[in-house]
This record gives structure tokens, sequence and C-alpha cells, in this order.
């Protein structure tokens, strides 16, 4: 095992308040992932102070999901919040930059809640003629 | 009063090794604002896990970035492995420790020929790059592969690098590292390197780590913290202390940089000394079930992979924060008040690979 | 308050031979144990589709029934695993680049 990690379960309506905390104590705030399970989506925020690894954790469902924006305390956290918008169709309220669905130009909105197309018949099956 | 200008930069400019485009909002020569905006290279490789399965998304991961490919493949490798529980050999972490620090070298070698050029002394940029010839020589002649390594594996490593190869690959590195000396040696202490670098892109301690800045920028500012410190792979049993200066500007951050050139050289001769005999994988059975958040250092800064497997062959997600990603506020942050000409030093200082930004 | 560091470097590169090779005139230097283009010995296969399975980027189509070897030029990787899985060790990676090609298609032995 190369470390710990701890995985907290937080409600979005705490989520704000608990990364204030983090800040004061130091934390610097790692990534922002949202991951898409079946129909719910689990949203990781994790943050770092001198390799102790903290992360907060919790779901939203695929369609109309909405969490209150961390940029006001981290700010670099815009980045993320743009990305998890772009991608995954997330509502994020109060983003310092908000791109409003510029920051990644896609061929389709939100790609990663589409479900993927299905493969290919074996495509070199013939190969050779 | 000067009125204000939108200049656009990138995504087609001289100085930049990727494609990214920032709106300069300009006020007679002087950035007041800069907007980036990126997906120039957006590839979608994260969604791919849907169809390779985990043993072949070595393969696709290793080929997010061409500079930093190697670091990529490892963190892969390592976070599948902990989601398994595989213990892989130790000759085996040994070797990825070397290969890790051999591609730590190189991509420093072609940042510093980068920077040179980004303020005009292409005679520099290319000595930089000679050297750095070199040591893809010795990568090629270890791995098979230039710029993708293709070495790494889940549970070790495809091939190992036999006694009479390791004693050349250590009398190479010795005049390797004299010609980075007299390399170094400029970019620290000449007058008209300095003008350019000092002073210019100024970062204090706490800006660095409430705006998330990792790896040299962040060391750049006085805060000494490195991945390699939590001793994965071989690093727990190497002598190995972070390096950090506490300027806060870009000549800070190339004195870094040129100082962990020297760090990696001797982490190779400490590795090699240490290494022992004995097998270079395991055999893997079952798929990956589980997940893990894979950090590991980056030669531009910290990388988290989270990698989460349900059972089957195919992994349910996998998530890249590649290092460039977390140093764009930063480069925002810096490029506010800066003068126009100085806008390349600042963008290539936090050493941009647009590709791992975008995946 | 150091001007003109680089002269030591320029002195010392006037007189030396460059380091670029004349590409194409003179040859490229082949390093051994280099990944390039990938070779087959028709004669020794016995066509037991192993290969095609491991390929990663589904380079390669084994015809069983008409004793054929099909390779698509441009989707191999060199990555060594077909090499590596082949029961015959008929199949090596030459450590040459492969000849320019300008159409996609498969490469029959």
């Amino acid at each position: 095992m190369i470390e710990e990690q701890t995985i907290i379960t937080v409600m979005p309506e705490t989520l704000v308040a608990e990364t204030r905390k983090m800040r004061d104590q130091g934390y610097r705030l790692v990534q922002i992932c949202v991951t898409r399970l079946g129909e719910e989506l689990q949203l990781d925020y994790s943050f770092d102070l001198n390799r102790k690894f903290i992360n907060f954790r919790f779901m939203q469902p695929k369609i109309g999901a909405r969490v209150p924006s961390v940029s006001g305390i981290y700010w670099c956290a815009f980045t993320y919040e743009n990305e998890i918008s772009d991608l995954f169709g997330v509502q994020v309220d109060g983003n310092a930059l908000d791109f409003k669905g510029n920051f990644y130009k896609t061929a389709m909105k939100h790609p990663f809640i589409q479900d993927a197309a299905p493969a290919p018949a074996a495509a070199p099956a013939k190969g050779g003629q | 009063m000067g009125s204000r200008t939108i200049i656009p930069f990138g995504p087609q400019h001289p100085v930049l090794p990727e494609p990214i485009h920032i709106d300069l909002i300009v006020e007679d020569e002087k950035v007041v604002e800069a907007v980036p905006s990126i997906g120039f290279i957006h590839r979608g490789l994260e969604k791919l896990v849907e169809k390779k399965d985990y043993i072949e998304y070595v393969y696709v991961a290793e080929r997010i970035c061409g500079i930093c490919s190697f670091i990529h493949g490892q963190t892969y490798c390592q976070g599948v492995e902990e989601i398994m529980k595989i213990e892989i050999p130790t000759r085996a972490k040994y070797l990825r420790t070397i290969w890790g620090e051999l591609s730590r070298i190189h991509s420093h070698l072609l940042w510093l020929g980068l920077m040179a050029d980004a303020f005009g002394f292409e005679s520099l940029f290319m000595h930089s790059w000679r050297v750095r010839e070199q040591v893809l020589d010795l990568i090629e002649a270890t791995t098979g592969g230039r710029v993708i390594f293709g070495s790494c594996k889940v549970g070790g490593t495809r091939r190992d690098i036999p006694p009479e190869q390791m004693s050349w690959l250590l009398a190479r590195l010795e005049t390797v590292e004299k010609e980075m000396q007299l390399i170094v040696d400029i970019f620290m202490n000449d007058n008209s390197v300095k003008h350019r670098l000092c002073g210019v892109g100024v970062i204090s301690k706490e800006d660095a780590i409430v705006l998330g800045a990792v790896g040299p920028t962040l060391r750049g500012s006085g805060v000494a913290d490195d991945m390699r410190l939590l001793k994965y792979a071989a690093f727990g049993d190497l002598d190995f202390q972070p390096i950090s200066k506490t300027d806060g500007d870009s000549y800070s951050r190339c004195a870094v940089r040129c100082s962990e050139l020297f760090q990696s050289v001797d982490l190779i001769r400490q590795a090699a000394a240490k290494m022992p005999e004995g097998e270079i994988a395991v055999k893997v059975t079952g798929n990956p079930d589980g997940e893990f958040f894979s950090r590991v250092e980056q030669p531009r800064g910290e990388v988290v992979y989270y990698i989460k497997g349900n059972g089957t062959k195919n992994l349910t997600r996998f998530r890249a924060r590649t290092p460039t990603f977390a140093n764009v506020p930063p480069l925002v942050k810096m490029l506010a008040g800066c003068e126009l000409a100085d806008v390349p030093v600042l963008v290539l200082t936090i050493d941009p690979c647009i590709s791992c930004t975008e995946r | 308050m150091a001007f003109f560091q680089m002269k030591k470097m320029i002195l010392a590169w006037t007189f030396r031979t460059p380091v670029t090779t004349k590409y194409p005139f003179e040859p490229r230097k082949i390093c051994p144990g280099s990944r390039g283009r990938l070779d087959i010995k028709i004669s020794d296969c016995i066509f037991c589709t192993l290969c095609a399975k491991r390929c990663p980027t589904q380079a390669l189509n084994v015809d069983r029934v008409n004793k054929k070897w099909h390779i698509d030029r441009l989707r191999c990787i060199s990555c060594n695993c077909c090499v590596e899985v082949c029961p015959k060790k008929c199949l090596h990676l030459t450590g040459d680049h492969g000849i320019p090609t300008v159409t996609k298609d498969w490469e029959t032995f």
C-alpha cells in the first residue's frame, strides 16, 4: 500500500463549509472528478497537505445534477468546474470564471454521459481482399 | 488612459510546443487580463476505457503525451496494481525508477531548449536539444523506443537492463552530465538570460497553494512538496530531498528544473548501485475491482489518476488530472499585469504540455 | 554580472564536426534492440492466430483456412506483444523504420 487515502461522504449543502475548513488548515485542492455509475454521478473533491490525502464524495443524478461552486475559496477550481459542466452536464452555481459550455469544443454536448456506440463488428475480418 | 485591444495568442505560435489559445486583453503593451481556451487536441482518451481492456489500456495511457509518456504508463500500472493488490518484484521497481528519472532528464532538457527559444536565444535551444539527443539514445538502447518507451506493463516491466548495458549507460551519463553543466551555467549566470527571467511572473507562497500550482511552479515559490516523497517504486530506498527556491519568479522555477537535472542523474546512479537481481514481472490474473487515486511526480508536477474497476475486464472510470491542467490558473494569474513581450516566457515557465491537459 | 557566457560553448564547437548526419545521403545509424518494423518468417508460421488476438490495435489478421497472414502497417505500433506471444518465434521487429506508404491497405504474406 503506497499511501492511506481517506474518503469522506459529504452532503452537497455542507460542501462549501467543509471546503473552507480545508483551506483554513492549509490543504491544497488536488482535483475535482466526476464518475458515471449507471444513472448516477459520483463527485469527488480531493485535497492534499504534505502528502496526506483526503477526498470528499457525494452522489448526484445523471440528468439535472447541480452543485455549488468552490471557486470563491479555491480560485483554481474554475477549470475543473468548467470541465465537469462541459463533459458531464453538471450545473455549477457561482463559478468565478464561467465559460458557459465553451471550455471544451466537442462534437456533441456532454459526451461522457452519452452511451457508447456499439463496438464495430470485427472490421479486419476480411483483410487482404 | 489607453484603449484596450484583444490579441489572440495561439493556437498557432512559434513558441508553443502544443496548441493552446489565450485571449490577451492589452492596454498599451501591458496585459490587463488573460482568458485561456483549450480543446484543440481533446481526443477523449478517458472514454476509451469502455473499449479497451485494462491490460491493453497501458498503450493508450502511454500515448496521452509524448514528453511525459513513461510516467503516464507507470502511474497507470501502479494504480491498477494497487487495486488488484499485486506486489511487483523489487527489480521492476528499480527499473521503473531509472527509466522515470531518464524521462525527467530528457523532459527538462527539452524545456530548457524551449525556454531559450522563447526569449530568442536559438543557439542555446539547439545545444540543449543536442544534449537531449544523447539521452534519447540511452533510452532507445534500453527500451527500444525514443519517445514512447513501451516498457511498463501491469505486473512489472517488459524489458530488463543487463549489467553490461547498465555500466555503458552510466558511462554515457557522465559525458551527458558534463555537457549539461555547460548549458546550465549559461542559464543561471548569463546576464541577458537573467534580464528576461528575474522578476517575471512572481507568485507568492500563499498564492501558489490556493491557486493549486504543482511541480516546479510550486517548488519555485518556496513549498518543498514532491510526490516522490510518497516512496512509490524504489524511492523508499533512495536518498532524496525535494529542491525548492523561495523567490517565486521565472528564474527560480528555471533554477529548480536545472538542479533537478543533476538530482536525477544522482538518483539513477544510486538506483543502479542498489538494484537487486531477480524477476522483472509477475503474472496477472483476474480483473480489477475497487478504486485508487494513483499519484506520481511527473517532470511537470503531480499527476493524479483516479482508476475504478468493477470486476470486469474494462475499467469503469479512468480520470487523469495532469499537472499542466492544475498549472493553468497560476498562468492566468501571472499573465495579468505583465508586459506583452513577456507572454511567451510566462506561458513556457509553467512547462505547458497541452496534450496531457486535454487528453 | 557575467556577459556572453556562451563564448565557451561557441569556441568549443567552432572546430568540431557537426553532430547532424546528412540523411538520406548517409545511412541512419540503427540502434540494436530498437523497435521498428514487424517482419515474419512465413514458412515457420502455424497460423495459430495468437498474435492477432493479442494485438492491441487489431493490426494483424490471420486466415487459418487459406493460410494467409495480413498486417495493416499503419495500425501497427511496434509494441512487441505479438513477438512475445508467438509459439514458433517466427515474428521479429527489425531495427529500421517502415517504408513510407500513402494508402491504408493490408500487406499479405
